[in-house]
């Protein structure tokens, strides 16, 4: 081809091409960027106190992104909507944590919420927002950030967690300066997924040397011990008897994760009903119930609910909705 | 400037030397803009595989672990079929073309876990496929005398391509509402207009069709039995035995200076700012003074920054130096490397040699960065550099001979 047309004609081509090209592009851009405003929904004061509701993260067309809650026995039902953006949310004992983009960049910032969702403080996080709990107390924050450079950095990834104590002042900046019992501490040590027994003690996935761990953590003592192989994303129920999580299915996490709950007197996982995989840190809504959010599409997603114990089916809690949190434990 | 001078064919009839060929500059051209497409979607991929689709830690390291072990087997297959059907530029427009859909591929991909994994393959699959049959046409179209300055402007081209493609996907980020599809619509289209100035621009030289017996598998595996081929490829892979690659380079440093982890990506824009500046000075230098001479200077700077990093001395201006050097090694090896191999390669089978030496490296460094995290968590950092540092230093003069005995026939 190159050698049948002359210069000037192919770089017309080229250049036709390239503003064909460029113009479907920048089309695509402006669309994009006008996506998500069509439907404006009114922000109404949303209580994030504790009470019989729902905190999550709508993902409705309207008001995408933002906070918003429901009435606990009426989920389906209308939602208030707050006018806060976050990418991840979690509240409990009034006090609330937000990961949130941080300007229009790739950065992004931790937000401490009261309990009417209004930001008391914030602070930049460095990566990218997984998972956030706060303590039952409501004392205690906890985030996982995912930290990872481009292609530089030659396929590796690493996970920060850490966290906040505002009765003490405390802070954690990673857990990867515990002190580590039951497993070898490697160079590709990484922890996610917190969740808080009390203010001090805690729960949390180790990955060391290609392992992914259950360790219980005391942030008195700056230690974690391992307690189980293959236990991703823990959620202890508000009995703190059980520990929901994810479960990689035959070990291997390319297979996808069976959502079970352990049993910390006996170590007795019972897998649930919900057979799809699950790749979220769930939720307890009362003992007996797990919540957790299910994608649907790369935007999209919606909160179901599962009996604890293993019976029944998992039903649709909340459609166009994640990050769930029950208010009332 | 330089590279406007260049591109008028009027200006050709400067010192033979002096000129490049046009396919060179294209070859660039489609570089830099594969490479703005490429890292568009490097650096928002963790963004959008964690944030967006909100996946888990295991899940993205499952993902980006899916390496180029595959592809290096592919890169040999696609050099020798490039050299066979004498379609070096169709091969890599394959390359590139693969590349440029499986960014809309991502797109369609949505939220699947196994059909992201698929379309990266495919991706880095493409890649592999390219790397060869362009490099290839570099050679075959430029005089052996300037193939260093050939390498070093495609490689500055290169480099140039991949310091846009980040800012070019923050700011599609910022003017989309960061709407990451469009990301990958933008970066599609870019390597759509990459393939366009490949196939419009780029020449394959078509040398009247050897006789069917020089390119053949077994004419492909006798290039192992050229006695400087062998010593090219044994000097190559050695010096590869000795890098540790760039992510054990920057994590030692950051954990070395206690840099905040949100800087951690400036460092690999240091080094890439000096590989950028100093690709055709030192390309020039290596076809003034010997290739050999350069690529062993190269590695010589690596040795330095094992030792910088390997030793006490702290403070911003020993991560400057520490960069510098890194961008040095690089300007002085990468596309040099090419230019020492090319004029060893009978022309018939220069696609399936130039391959050979990559591939060789690349298996080499994979070789001993698996070695180094070891050696790491035998000892600590500290322990695994001086062991590779004390490596590197007994590959170097070893590599010398080798390198200086394939030069010679």
């Amino acid at each position: 081809m190159s050698t049948d047309l002359s210069l000037r004609r192919r770089i017309l081509l080229a250049a036709l091409v390239t503003v064909v090209l460029l113009g479907g592009a920048v089309a695509y851009v402006v669309i994009a960027g006008h996506r998500g405003d069509a439907p404006a929904a009114a922000a109404s004061a949303v209580d994030a106190g504790p009470g019989d509701r729902v905190l999550f993260r709508n993902t409705a067309a309207s008001g995408y992104g933002r906070v918003a809650t429901v009435a606990r026995g009426a989920e389906a039902g209308p939602r208030k909507l707050s006018g806060l953006d976050c990418v991840r949310v979690y509240a409990a004992a009034g006090r609330g944590i937000c990961l949130r983009p941080d300007g229009p960049l790739a950065t992004y910032q931790l937000a401490v919420l009261d309990s009417s969702l209004s930001v008391a403080e914030t602070y930049p996080v460095v990566g990218v927002p997984n998972r956030a709990r706060v303590s039952p107390s409501g004392n205690v924050l906890a985030w996982t950030v995912f930290v990872t450079g481009d292609s530089y950095n030659g396929g590796k990834f690493s996970t920060r967690a850490g966290m906040i104590n505002f009765a003490t002042g405390e802070t954690v900046d990673s857990l990867e300066l515990f002190s580590v019992t039951g497993a070898r501490k490697t160079v590709d040590i990484n922890f996610w997924g917190v969740t808080f027994a009390d203010d001090q003690h805690f729960y949390a996935t180790m990955s060391t040397a290609g392992k992914r761990y259950l360790v219980s953590g005391d942030v008195g003592t700056q230690s974690v011990r391992t307690l189980a192989e293959n236990v991703e994303c823990p959620s202890l129920s508000p009995d703190r008897t059980r520990i929901a999580f994810k479960e990689a299915i035959g070990g291997n996490p390319a297979k996808g994760w069976r959502l079970t709950v352990l049993d910390l007197a006996t170590m007795r996982r019972t897998p649930l009903a919900e057979t799809r995989s699950v790749d979220d840190q769930a939720a307890w809504a009362g003992n007996d119930t797990i919540i957790y959010g299910v994608r649907r599409g790369t935007r999209d997603s919606d909160v179901w609910a599962v009996p604890a114990d293993g019976s029944g089916v998992a039903r649709l809690l909340i459609p166009d909705a994640e990050s769930p949190a029950a208010l009332w434990d | 400037m330089y590279l406007a001078s260049v591109e008028r064919p009027a200006a050709g009839r400067a010192d033979r030397t002096k000129r490049l060929a046009g396919t060179v500059l294209a070859l660039g051209t489609v570089s830099l803009i594969t490479d703005v497409s490429s890292e568009m979607v490097s650096a928002i991929l963790p963004l959008y595989l964690i944030a967006g689709l909100g996946l888990s830690p295991a899940v993205y390291g499952l993902i980006d672990g899916l390496y180029t072990g595959a592809t290096a087997l592919l890169r040999l297959v696609g050099g020798y079929i490039a050299d066979r059907a004498r379609r070096r530029k169709t091969v890599a427009g394959i390359g590139y073309g693969l590349s440029a859909v499986m960014k809309f591929g991502l797109l369609a991909a949505g939220a699947s876990v196994p059909w992201i994994s698929a379309a990266i393959i495919a991706d880095r699959a493409g890649k592999g496929l390219r790397t060869a049959p362009r490099d290839a046409l570099i050679t075959l179209s430029t005089p052996d005398a300037s193939l260093g300055r050939a390498f070093g402007v495609h490689r500055a081209m290169d480099t140039a391509g991949a310091f846009a493609g980040p800012l070019v996907a923050l700011a599609v980020l910022a003017a989309s509402g960061q709407a990451y599809d469009s990301v990958f619509v933008v970066s599609g289209c870019v390597a759509l207009i990459g393939v366009a100035v490949l196939v419009l621009f780029v020449r394959d030289p078509r040398a009247p069709r050897p006789p069917s017996s020089t390119v053949s598998l077994g004419a492909a595996f006798a290039l192992l039995r050229r006695r400087p081929v062998r010593m090219l490829l044994s000097g190559a892979v050695l010096l590869g035995l000795s890098t540790i690659g760039d992510g054990f380079v920057y994590l030692i440093i950051q954990k070395r200076e206690a840099i905040a982890t949100g800087w951690f990506p400036l460092l690999a824009v240091g080094t890439s700012l000096a590989y950028l500046l100093l690709a055709m000075p030192l390309g020039n230098l290596a076809d003034r003074v010997g290739r050999a001479p350069v690529v062993l200077g190269g590695y010589a700077a690596l040795l330095a920054v094992y030792l910088l990093l390997g030793s006490g001395f702290g403070g911003p201006l020993t991560v400057v130096a520490i960069l510098f050097l890194y961008g040095v090694y690089y300007a002085c090896t990468d596309g040099v490397l090419m230019a020492l191999a090319g004029p060893l390669l009978p022309a018939e089978l220069k696609t399936t040699g130039l391959a050979l030496v990559q591939t060789g490296q690349a298996l080499a460094y994979l070789v001993s960065s698996v070695l180094f995290g070891l050696a790491w968590q035998w000892w600590d950092a500290n322990g695994a550099i001086h062991a590779f540092a004390l490596l590197a230093f007994v590959m170097l003069p070893v590599s010398a001979v080798l390198l200086r005995a394939a030069r010679e026939h």
